[in-house]
């Protein structure tokens, strides 16, 4: 298990979860904020991996 | 409901219900009647826990002489009784070779910083801040 990415989804999901059940009481309320937060989590990650890319160090 | 587990929760128990949340990630939630988000975090946070051992993590030791370390071993210590589990099971000497070994560490740090945040969690609830 050595994929960055399936590492990045992994995590993101675990901290999503949990963050979800804390914060929200409502089952609804907790897929919404988790989907959120998960899409968040892996879109921002994606995001600063390719503005990352061109740097050279 | 919440009202209910607010007044029956004293002082002496609170500690208890705290040192409870900590040593075994939900039991907390559990114990006041939160059925479904205890069992969320007691799958979860373990799973989360195991999965960093795993992938070659490391579990710090509290060395004061380095500070990060020290830090990364006090979020490490947030995951319980599973911390000392893993410990006396040999696990969690980290292998700094490992490709997944930051993935790891993240893994296991972060998993006993949000059982902390359980722990927190779990007192508002039954001080009725909740």
């Amino acid at each position: 298990m050595a994929s960055h990415l399936l590492l990045l989804v992994t995590f993101s999901f675990f901290v999503s979860l949990i963050f979800a059940v804390l914060t929200k009481d409502e089952v609804r309320d907790q897929l919404r904020f988790g989907a959120l937060l998960f899409g968040g989590f892996v879109l921002s990650a994606i995001v600063l991996g390719w503005l990352m890319y061109p740097i050279p160090f | 409901m919440r009202a209910t587990a607010a007044e029956e929760t004293q002082t002496g128990s609170l500690v208890l219900l705290a040192l409870a949340s900590w040593a075994v990630p939900g039991a907390g939630h559990l114990w006041l009647g939160r059925r479904s988000k205890g069992l969320v975090f007691l799958v979860a946070l373990p799973a989360m826990f195991a999965l960093g051992l795993a992938l070659k993590g490391r579990l710090f030791s509290f060395d004061l002489s380095d500070p990060l370390a020290a830090l990364a071993a006090c979020a490490n210590f947030g995951i319980g009784l599973i911390y000392f589990a893993a410990g006396a099971f040999s696990q969690g000497a980290g292998n700094v070779r490992a490709v997944t070994y930051e993935y790891g560490n993240a893994f296991l740090i972060v998993s006993g910083l949000l059982n902390l945040l359980v722990v927190i969690d779990a007192t508002d609830i039954a001080k009725g801040r909740k």
